[in-house]
């Protein structure tokens, strides 16, 4: 039985690695899509144009302005002097946010009055605007403490940031691509090898082979999972090579999920092509399965925010799963515990998916 | 009626018989839409609720219990008290809180005492998403400012710090992500049916052959380009219409624009995406590559590079600059600035145009590309 698993494993590696086209097709765009993926996932902000509309001559609104300007956030570009101008800057996108100072700002603090200051945001960029407002809110805060009357703030807090200290965003993209990356390309191989062969009549030959439909199944999805294991691995060199991303845990459970995560995947795709009787049908279903997989598994947005429906769906989901460990594993030295518990999900999608897999298989032979 | 234009509409007819008998047409232009739209829009959300904090107060004290009342009624916020530091750190190592608000021992008595030595409260944040430890720490200092304000009016204590900044969001008052991620969702929608309803359906003719019994017709190339482009032009519109559709109907967001605006950049953009896809089914020999190359070429810059999501100002300028070969970025600005803001010619007009650009050079390269394998 082992001998033959063999033989259609290597059968299908070699299919694979034959051609040319194929061949750059599952080698190069992993490796662009690494650099550009890590390089665009970025919600931080810096130097946002800013536009100030200042009303006041004073030299305390002046000295606002260049604290503005001085900070790494933002950058003034603009200085309309009406409400209309302003306006007009947002609407077209020249700022993301006007700063208003008004009129009597100055003589305000200077009397110790309570002033006060006022930013539009450009709330077409919601996340830029939650987070420039943050920083502005810090600009000013500082700021009043040193015109204030009194010299401390009754209330400080201090944050501290663990397993990613300078907050870069890269540590957080990249463990997550070494999923996202190898679910797409074993989905694809897996479901192809099989909708292929259909369309093109050959898996009937295959099934009047020796073989037993647990074979041709194991045969299908070994070689696929190979090609996914392969470049998950592909993924972590670059980030730890190039990306010079730190590694907390245990790369022997990092392994030991991917491979979970490959045999759930490449059940995955097993179970769509048997559902495609051709291969447009299989390419059209990995499509519509993976891009919901990804925007679900909380590798861009955070998981907690998914309405409940949603979060309970997302369960259902390998990807969600193996983010937990990758992210786990790279940045939190995740203990033993909480890693099993995400690693056992995805072993029970796999089972099920690569049994159903199997006795369609089956099906197709009575 | 002219010769070329009785086979124009035979052509037109043969189209519409191929896309009404075969499902893929179809599934493409409508059930791609509707899944992508809802799964999504649903759970695509940058919208923080109930972001767990584990509160460690080192000695409970009234205090400490107002500030966890505080957190509380922050609809952001969902305190989870923990006995001990090691306790809380499991937690965080488990996913089950986002951080940890530690509050010392000394933090009442020096509360009591603002003026020598303020109060120090330290928040441990889990920084593998920064940029949700990011909102985190902004709402913990909303939560515990605004708590010690109130306790300050209450005590008439002067707050220190005089100057208030009021922030005002436009387009979008509540500042909820749906808004603006469902246009930009649209557009992601949009850039996928285009171009794989003709990089997938047409790569089938090529696999198969057909395509050349097709161009041994007396149809010329342009007719024939022509009857496709105007047959999925036409299931292309009508699967953009759906999904602007459900964008107000199920999601709610406002449509402040011109519907005719809409149309002339949902037209311009699907004219480049159907072109394209055309050029890819023609330079791919399969359908495996050229699956793999419309998945490279457009789901993923429709993600990541189209300013969707994330922001393309903040991006490395390298990466700026490459945004603008793709499309999908003028479609996202168009559609964003038409939902949101309403008709701003300043800023539509240079993106209708890129797109105008885009889907000429798209046009003129199938013709090219049409002619060359021909030779």
């Amino acid at each position: 039985m082992w001998r033959r698993i063999l033989a259609l494993v290597l059968k299908e590696l070699t299919s694979l690695w034959k051609d040319p086209k194929t061949r750059t097709v599952l080698l190069v765009p992993p490796l662009v899509q690494v650099f550009i993926f890590s390089y665009a996932a970025t919600f931080d902000v810096s130097h946002v144009s800013l536009a100030v509309w200042n009303e006041d001559n004073g030299a305390i609104a002046a000295e606002l302005m260049r604290r503005f300007d001085g900070s790494s956030a933002f950058h003034v570009v603009a200085a309309p002097d009406n409400p209309a101008a302003a306006a007009a800057l947002v609407d077209a996108k020249d700022v993301a946010a006007v700063l208003h100072l008004p009129q009597d700002f100055s003589a305000r603090v200077l009397a110790h009055r309570p002033a006060s200051v006022e930013l539009l945001l450009d709330a077409r960029r919601s996340n830029t605007a939650l987070l420039v407002a943050g920083y502005a809110q810090t600009i000013v805060q500082d700021f009043a403490l040193e015109y204030a009357p009194v010299p401390v703030a009754p209330l400080t807090l201090e944050t501290r940031d663990w397993f990613n200290p300078t907050l870069d965003p890269q540590w957080f993209i990249l463990p997550g691509l070494v999923a996202v990356l190898s679910l797409v390309v074993s989905m694809l191989v897996a479901s192809l090898s099989l909708a292929r062969e259909r369309e093109l009549g050959t898996f009937e030959q295959m099934l009047v082979t020796p073989l037993r439909p647990l074979e041709i199944m194991l045969g299908k999805a070994v070689p696929a999972a190979i090609v996914g294991l392969l470049e998950a691995n592909l993924v972590i060199a670059a980030a730890l090579l190039f990306f010079r991303l730190p590694f907390a845990g245990s790369v022997a459970m990092l392994e030991a999920a991917l491979l979970i995560y490959m045999l759930s995947t490449v059940g995955m795709g097993l179970a769509i092509s048997s559902f495609a009787r051709t291969q447009q049908q299989a390419i059209l279903g990995v499509f519509v399965y993976a891009a919901p997989a990804l925007m679900l598994s909380g590798f861009i947005t955070p998981i907690e925010n998914m309405p409940e429906a949603v979060e309970w769906l997302s369960r259902l989901d390998p990807v969600r799963w193996m983010l937990v460990v990758a992210r786990g594993e790279f940045l939190q030295a995740i203990p033993t515990a909480p890693a099993l518990d995400a690693i056992w999900p995805m072993a029970a999608i796999a089972v099920v998916l690569l049994a159903g897999a199997t006795v369609s298989v089956r099906r197709a032979l009575a | 009626m002219t010769p070329a234009l009785t086979r124009l509409r035979g052509l037109l007819r043969k189209e519409v018989l191929q896309v009404l008998r075969d499902p893929s047409a179809l599934l493409i232009a409508f059930l791609l839409p509707l899944v992508l739209l809802l799964v999504n829009g649903y759970g695509v959300s940058l919208d923080a609720r109930h972001m767990r904090v584990a509160v460690v107060a080192e000695l409970q004290a009234e205090d400490t219990r107002e500030i966890i009342q505080a957190l509380a009624a922050s609809p952001y916020l969902e305190p989870v008290a923990a006995s001990d530091r090691h306790q809380a750190e499991q937690m965080v190592l488990a996913g089950e809180v986002r951080g940890i608000l530690v509050l010392r021992e000394d933090f009442s008595a020096r509360l009591m005492r603002p003026l020598r030595w303020p109060a120090r409260a330290q928040l441990l944040a889990n920084a593998t998403d920064p940029n949700t430890a990011r909102i985190l720490e902004g709402y913990v200092q909303g939560a515990l400012l605004s708590w010690a304000a109130g306790r300050a009016e209450e005590k008439r204590v002067a707050a220190a710090g005089g100057i208030a900044l009021e922030s005002r969001d436009w387009f979008n008052p509540e500042l909820r992500s749906a808004d603006f991620i469902v246009p930009g969702l649209v557009a992601f929608v949009m850039s996928m049916v285009g171009t794989l309803l003709t990089a997938l359906v047409v790569a089938r003719e090529w696999e198969r052959g057909t395509m050349e019994s097709l161009l041994a017709s007396p149809a010329g190339m342009g007719e024939m380009i022509a009857a496709r482009l105007i047959c999925y032009y036409g299931l292309g519109m009508l699967g953009m219409a759906g999904s602007v559709l459900m964008a107000i109907g199920v999601f709610g967001v406002p449509f402040r624009g011109s519907v005719l605006v809409l149309g002339a950049a949902a037209s311009l953009f699907l004219l480049f995406a159907l072109a394209f896809g055309l050029v890819i089914s023609a330079l791919a020999r399969s359908q495996f590559v050229a699956a793999q190359v419309a998945f490279l070429t457009t789901l993923l810059p429709a993600l990541m590079l189209s300013g969707m999501l994330f922001d393309i100002a903040s991006m490395p300028a390298w990466l700026q600059a490459l945004t603008h070969i793709f499309p999908v970025r003028y479609l996202v600005s168009i559609l964003q600035t038409l939902f949101l803001a309403g008709t701003v010619w300043r800023l539509l007009l240079p993106n209708l145009a890129a797109l105008a650009v885009a889907a000429a050079l798209a046009v003129a390269a199938t013709i090219a590309v049409t002619r060359r394998r021909l030779d």
